[in-house]
């Protein structure tokens, strides 16, 4: 562990850590925002709102997510000239919370129509048949179910998110799985330990995640 | 129209006139998006004629694309195949009686979801040279980073739908004389196996595309080679990346698409798996963790 105790080593495993933890907090707002716009638009009576979140959907889910960020920042910012920010580091953050979330809303608005898909027609139909608005159909009898159905996906959505900011070192963000490759090139005798202890941050923290929403979603399930 | 109509009635006459009114107006703001994408990309000279020339000469495709895709291919095809093998092992394993066998394998299953794969592909490619005190094929790093992540993926959809396989079939198997790993091999795992179809070639999508981070380590994949060596030598980098995403579409939705048939095929012959209980699935169906 003798890696790990020099405090410059310490300190750029923490800041790695940092950069993922920003780049999964801002990429999880933008992408829950998009996303949830494009599954309003998909399940919208409107068509032409309808084949735009499909084709979001099918172009981003099926493109690799290191050719999104690849794109964002040669495409984006090199060719095009798109600059979120002075600072180098901060630009290629924002480049990245970018191709994230363009990406992670593919996923966000799947889960969410499947989410609604879940709710059965019958729900709506005694809804109306009780006199209630479309409004308070929405609000009172679809939404909170449909809800309840979404917490699952959108806990393996927010676990895959947070692994996939690693893909922005790709990019030449200072994150951790970058961090890793650096220490490993420099302190050869102790890989082991090195992977051990970024990989273990990472299951420390999304294995617990992981159950922690499968719990709570068993615990909100509507029973049916 | 079935996805809409837990929240919609059949539109009555004055909901189709506010219905054809909104398309038209999104319609004319669809377009004006377009036409400000067209224009960035016109001020920046991206659609000249000789970037996108290239894709009409057989130079191109025979010297970066179509190597490109052999190799993305190649990766996703062993990656394939040892995952698959990867997670029926680990989830038999899992299923063992033996604690000695069931905690290892649940552990290592577990270990290998959480990780990101980016960290795996850079240790054995990086890291594992130390080791074994000589180089690592990028091509081995790739498949190995591949298989241990998509393999515990895997381990844990075969575990489900083993688990889902109606009791009495086990039954039945013991009952005429199979031993325990007769009735896993020939009685359970074909069924479980089928009754999973849509989600194992929905993880073999994901695992596609994650081929994509081969060109982190300079493996000659689709990205390396169709977007940045190209593109270093014509100078067409968005040009490349928008047509190179295009293949990618193409294959993935070709595979999504025999993922739909076959889940409709065996919707005739197989049980069907009941709602899944327990912790979350770290990637959703839907194959959320590709990169």
């Amino acid at each position: 562990m003798h890696v790990f105790t020099d405090p410059k080593n310490f300190d750029a495993y923490l800041s790695g850590f940092l950069w993922i933890l920003k780049l999964t907090g801002a990429s999880a707002v933008c992408a829950l925002v998009l996303g949830v716009l494009l599954a309003a638009m998909r399940v919208s009576p409107v068509p032409v709102l309808r084949g735009f979140g499909a084709a979001w959907v099918n172009i981003f889910r099926n493109t690799p997510l290191t050719l999104v960020i690849f794109f964002c920042y040669f495409g984006l910012f090199v060719t095009l000239g798109l600059t979120l920010s002075d600072d180098l580091f901060r630009n290629i953050y924002w480049l990245g919370v970018v191709g994230l979330s363009t990406y992670t809303a593919a996923f966000v608005c799947e889960a969410v129509r499947s989410g609604i898909n879940t709710v059965p027609t019958g729900q709506a139909e005694a809804a109306r048949a009780i006199g209630l608005s479309f409004a308070q159909t929405l609000r009172i009898v679809v939404l909170p179910q449909a809800a309840r159905a979404v917490i699952a996906p959108f806990g393996s959505i927010l676990i895959a998110l947070c692994k996939n900011a690693t893909i922005v070192g790709t990019i030449g963000l200072a994150e951790s799985s970058t961090i890793m490759k650096d220490l490993i090139n420099f302190n050869g005798d102790a890989v082991i330990p090195i992977f051990l202890v970024f990989a273990g941050t990472f299951a420390a923290v999304l294995i617990p995640t992981g159950y922690f929403f499968g719990w709570l979603a068993n615990r909100l399930a509507v029973k049916r | 129209m079935s996805t809409s109509s837990v929240l919609y009635d059949h539109p009555g006459p004055r909901a189709k006139v506010r219905n054809a009114v909104l398309s038209v107006i999104f319609g004319v703001a669809l377009l004006g998006l377009v036409y400000w994408i067209y224009t960035k990309f016109d001020q920046a000279n991206q659609l000249e004629a000789w970037l996108w020339k290239p894709f009409a000469e057989p130079k191109t495709w025979t010297q970066f694309i179509l190597p490109g895709l052999w190799a993305t291919l190649k990766a996703a095809g062993v990656g394939m195949m040892l995952s698959l093998a990867f997670g029926i092992i680990f989830a038999v394993g899992r299923l063992s009686e033996h604690w000695w066998i069931s905690v290892p394998a649940g552990a290592v299953v577990e270990f290998f979801r959480a990780v990101p794969l980016l960290l795996m592909i850079f240790f054995v490619f990086y890291g594992l040279p130390f080791l074994i005190q000589g180089p690592v094929p990028a091509f081995w790093a790739v498949v190995i980073g591949l298989t241990l992540y998509n393999g515990s993926v895997l381990a844990e959809a075969f575990r489900a739908g083993i688990r889902a396989v109606p009791g009495g079939q086990s039954e039945a198997a013991y009952a005429i004389g199979m031993r325990k790993s007769q009735v896993m091999g020939i009685v359970l795992i074909p069924q479980a196996a089928r009754a999973m179809l849509p989600i194992i070639v929905s993880q073999l999508v994901v695992l596609l595309k994650d081929t994509a981070l081969g060109y982190i380590v300079a493996y000659p994949e689709l990205l390396a080679r169709g977007v940045n060596d190209l593109s270093a030598n014509y100078g067409n980098i968005i040009a490349a990346a928008i047509v190179m995403a295009v293949i990618y579409i193409i294959i993935n939705s070709l595979l999504t698409a025999f993922a739909g048939w076959l889940d409709r095929r065996s919707a005739r012959r197989a049980f069907r798996i009941p709602k899944q209980a327990g912790p979350v699935v770290m990637d959703s169906t839907a194959g959320t963790a590709g990169a």
